[in-house]
């Protein structure tokens, strides 16, 4: 546990949010998390002191009622971790229904925090309540407008606040390959939300959009992070990490 | 069958806590509806933080999906924001597992583990879209049974309920599955399979008995049922590892870790103690088993903390050596905790305690029950000061800083010097621990006794709440300014609904329709409950408050569960009541000579303990303490 920043070793798992395990929140699923990894009986390191708990760091909190196909969590270990197939396999065996785990990815040394590290995240809504045409047309007008103010209630004082900057992409579509509409609803947005700043959630902007519509089942498609070579995801499905991110040590990745 | 999840699906965004409803839990089991079964819906009638790690319902669900056609699923109550919900989108109560109709089941089994939860029942019964009561009910519909410890006084919910079943469940939920499948295959009707089902021992089929006017509930027809209906005893626990897949939610609950159970019964003999009395004789787990169930759970389950449940764990014979084993097991790596329910009251249980606590000595809590020796000695609570004082002493010692102590207020023949014996034994507990560190604290928390059926106290009426809202005052006053000592207690208004519910009879029925259709469901949860709306009702129906609960009853005066048995011979709970009250105690059974209560002698059973010899430590119980003087405790820290 003394060792030096560099020698430090991590790993990073990637792993799905889908179907009713959507309705359990950020906190359950860290807490599941920390029952899998001592099933697989994965050496995580532990912090010191009065109160000892495993050192795992999660990306930005998904909303309880979200589902995902990107989550992400770091963690750190005692010592190096080698067979992180069989890894993703067993975690994926013993994990919840809804919880597959994709890849795994390790390094030793230093990165910077998911949750700093993180810019955007590309999201796909199933929404009821409006026609497919007059979605299409609300999206339009919030694109080329060049400010949608939002106000909320902030400590009893009202606060007014524009969202349009954190809008990065903003489509509707009446279909999405491979994902059956769950009500029998033929609407879906899908948007690039900045997580920076003044970060947006799904259901904020749906508000925002307009009052009759309903969030459905906001799904996480991706989480983003700028890199000099342009933007990637912290780990790719297939295992690929960020080749610059290593701030201290050898690096590498398996 | 349906499957109701699209529906659930769209209003679960707009509820408190959404993965209360959707299931998913590890070792949750998923039967097809497709063949022939006899199908169980198991429900635990509180919310599903509260319900879900009762055990005895986890160990009836994997009994029943063992079993041939067998087919169990489980629901808990929907907090009210999802009652809402449901009912306006036309949900009815769903299963977890298939999210099926409740009414497409044959069964809705009820565990029934608190009084408060009776107008939960009938709501659930309700939002199953069936009729509440069972004279209403007809062929097609499912049975409404229910089992757990308020069946030995299930009066109140009697004309709400097909079948009530009495003791451990184990053997007997397969002879009514069994019975229940041949009554399906032979087209029996409702009321020829409820007659059928009374013939099974511990089985209670309501509607076949009568309240007479006299108070008494007997058979209507005599030569079809018994007069007395026995409950059900399991003489080894060893030939039931159950659960062996205990369920891991995907949320956090209460108890929300692994539960080991290493024994079933407790001859303390604490007269208030209900549970001491129903569950008797004392069966204990091999120790063997039981570290193996520990292995095997953990491994699985990924938990890191565990507790050894029982009535009175640091009486397990092998107690020390069981800890040691789950301690030590290099496998576990050295991180799982265990716990301790219901921690015995002497320094050499905190000895043990603080063997297996090595990293969080958070707080500790007894249970003293009674403020003075003279308490003690009445409700058979045998204590002693020293034992008590010997206990904090350890646990101070080693270096906890909270402990908690539980008492009762409003117990037989309780004056006021008793009352305030709580507060004096609190300041010398603080006292005792100032030696150690200067910001001990004492927490005596206080709650109203409520008598309960089948116990030497069922013949006593319990303080009104008036009188034990101005015992709260008088200890809450006298405690004032006592550093380090902090009273909390009770609401003695939930207190006296729970005595209503625990002693009404049959008449109450119409009462607990009232307090539901009036909005009363979880009132075990204070923000949900008021007396008013239950006295009202009792108004309403004719029924006296004082009646019910406060009044004392004579031994000749029907009870309304003289039909119903424990196993105890009525001649030993007036006994115990009489000895009660000229504060004689009663040794544990267990390592002294049988005084025939009836638990064992009744049903051809015996004690299953390993040890022949009590525990080591304090002097409760172990043939020492009846007289102070005789105790032979020292203050020393050092306990093992």
């Amino acid at each position: 546990m003394n060792e030096l920043p560099e020698d430090r070793h991590y790993l990073r798992l990637r792993h799905d949010k889908i179907g009713p395990i959507r309705f359990t929140s950020q906190r359950d699923i860290a807490r599941v998390l920390e029952r899998l990894l001592r099933r697989v009986r994965l050496p995580v390191a532990w912090s010191e002191g009065f109160s000892p708990h495993p050192l795992l760091s999660f990306s930005l909190a998904l909303p309880t009622g979200a589902e995902s196909l990107a989550e992400y969590v770091d963690i750190r270990l005692e010592q190096p971790y080698e067979d992180l197939k069989g890894l993703v396999a067993d975690l994926t065996e013993m994990a919840p229904a809804g919880m597959d785990f994709h890849s795994a990815g390790a390094w030793q040394g230093s990165r910077g925090s998911l949750q700093e590290q993180v810019t955007s995240c590309t999201w796909e809504m199933e929404v009821v309540g409006m026609s497919t045409t007059a979605i299409a047309e609300r999206l339009a007008a919030v694109v080329n407008a060049p400010a949608l103010i939002v106000s909320r209630n902030r400590k009893g004082k009202m606060v007014t606040d524009d969202i349009r900057p954190a809008i990065l992409n903003l489509e509707a579509a009446t279909e999405i390959p491979g994902r059956p509409s769950s009500q029998g609803t033929t609407a879906w947005i899908r948007a690039e939300l900045e997580t920076k700043e003044r970060g947006i959630r799904p259901q904020e902007l749906i508000t925002a959009l307009d009052a009759d519509l309903l969030l459905v089942r906001p799904r996480r498609q991706a989480q983003w992070m700028e890199q000099v070579e342009g933007r990637c995801e912290p780990l790719t499905r297939e295992g690929q990490l960020p080749a610059n991110d290593v701030t201290q040590g050898p690096g590498g990745q398996s | 069958m349906d499957n109701l999840y699209n529906q659930i699906e769209m209003i679960l965004s707009s509820v408190e806590k959404p993965a209360r409803y959707v299931g998913g839990e590890l070792g949750a089991q998923k039967p097809s509806w497709d063949d022939e079964a006899v199908r169980w819906l198991m429900i635990y009638p509180d919310t599903y933080e509260v319900g879900l790690p009762n055990q005895g319902l986890q160990i009836l669900y994997e009994i029943i999906n063992e079993r041939e056609a067998g087919h169990a699923e489980r629901a808990y109550a929907p907090w009210v924001d999802m009652e809402a919900a449901m009912r306006e989108a036309k949900i009815p109560l769903f299963s977890l597992e298939n999210f099926a109709p409740a009414a497409a089941f044959d069964v809705i089994a009820f565990n029934l583990a608190a009084e408060l939860v009776y107008t939960n029942v009938i709501n659930l019964i309700d939002l199953a879209g069936l009729p509440i009561y069972a004279a209403d009910r007809v062929d097609g519909m499912p049975l409404m049974i229910a089992g757990g410890h308020c069946t030995y006084n299930p009066e109140p919910l009697a004309l709400f309920l097909d079948v009530v079943v009495l003791g451990d469940g184990e053997e007997v939920i397969g002879e009514i599955h069994d019975l229940l499948l041949a009554a399906g295959r032979e087209g029996l009707s409702r009321s020829e399979t409820l007659e059928r089902l009374s013939h099974i021992e511990g089985v209670y089929v309501p509607s076949l008995y009568e309240r007479r006017e006299d108070g008494r509930v007997l058979p209507i027809d005599s030569a079809k049922t018994p007069a007395i209906i026995e409950k059900r005893t399991i003489a080894d626990l060893g030939a039931w590892p159950y659960p062996k897949q205990q369920l891991v939610p995907l949320m956090e609950v209460v108890h929300d870790r692994l539960n080991v159970e290493v024994f079933r019964g407790c001859t303390r003999g604490c007269r208030f103690c209900q549970a001491g009395m129903i569950t008797r004789p004392v069966r204990e787990r091999p120790a063997e088993q039981v570290i193996d169930m520990v292995k095997k759970g953990i491994e699985r389950t990924g938990y890191d903390e565990l507790t050894l449940t029982s009535l009175s764990t640091a009486d397990f014979s092998d107690i020390e050596p069981t800890v040691s084993a789950i301690v030590d097991d290099e496998d576990h790596g050295g991180r799982v905790s265990v716990s301790l329910p219901s921690l015995r009251v002497d320094a050499f249980t905190v000895g043990t305690a603080a063997k297996i606590q090595q990293v969080k000595r958070t707080g500790l809590t007894f249970a003293p029950e009674g403020g003075t020796w003279r308490m003690r000695k009445v409700i058979n609570k045998l204590i002693s000061d020293e034992d008590l004082f010997g206990a904090v002493d350890a646990a101070f010692s080693q270096g906890w800083r909270r402990i908690k102590l539980y008492f009762l207020i409003g117990l037989p023949t309780e004056t006021d010097e008793d009352v305030l014996g709580i507060a004096e034994l609190g300041r010398r507990c603080v006292e005792i621990g100032r030696k150690y560190n200067h910001n001990v604290t004492i927490t005596a928390s206080v709650g109203g006794f409520v008598p309960k059926p089948q116990t030497p106290f069922q013949w006593y009426g319990m303080n009104t709440a008036e009188e034990l809202q101005r015992k709260v005052r008088l200890l809450r006053d006298d405690a004032r300014g006592s550093r380090g000592l902090t009273i909390r207690w009770h609401d003695p208004a939930a207190s006296v609904a729970e005595g209503i519910a625990s002693k009404g009879d049959r008449r109450l029925a119409p009462v607990l329709e009232a307090v539901w259709r009036d909005g009363g469901t979880f009132q075990e949860w204070s923000e949900r409950f008021e007396l008013d709306r239950w006295l009202l009702a009792l108004d309403d129906a004719g029924l006296s408050v004082d009646d019910i609960c406060h009044s004392d009853r004579g031994q000749l005066d029907p009870l309304p569960w003289d039909h119903l048995s424990a196993g105890l011979h009525p001649d030993f709970l007036w006994g115990e009541w009489q000895d009660s009250i000229a504060e004689q105690g009663l040794e544990d059974c267990r390592w002294t000579p049988c005084y025939d209560c009836g638990a064992c002698t009744n049903f051809g059973l015996e004690h299953v303990v390993a040890s022949a010899v009590p525990p080591a430590g304090g002097s409760q119980g172990t043939g020492q303490g009846l007289e102070l003087s005789a105790v032979p405790v020292s203050l020393s820290a050092t306990s093992s």
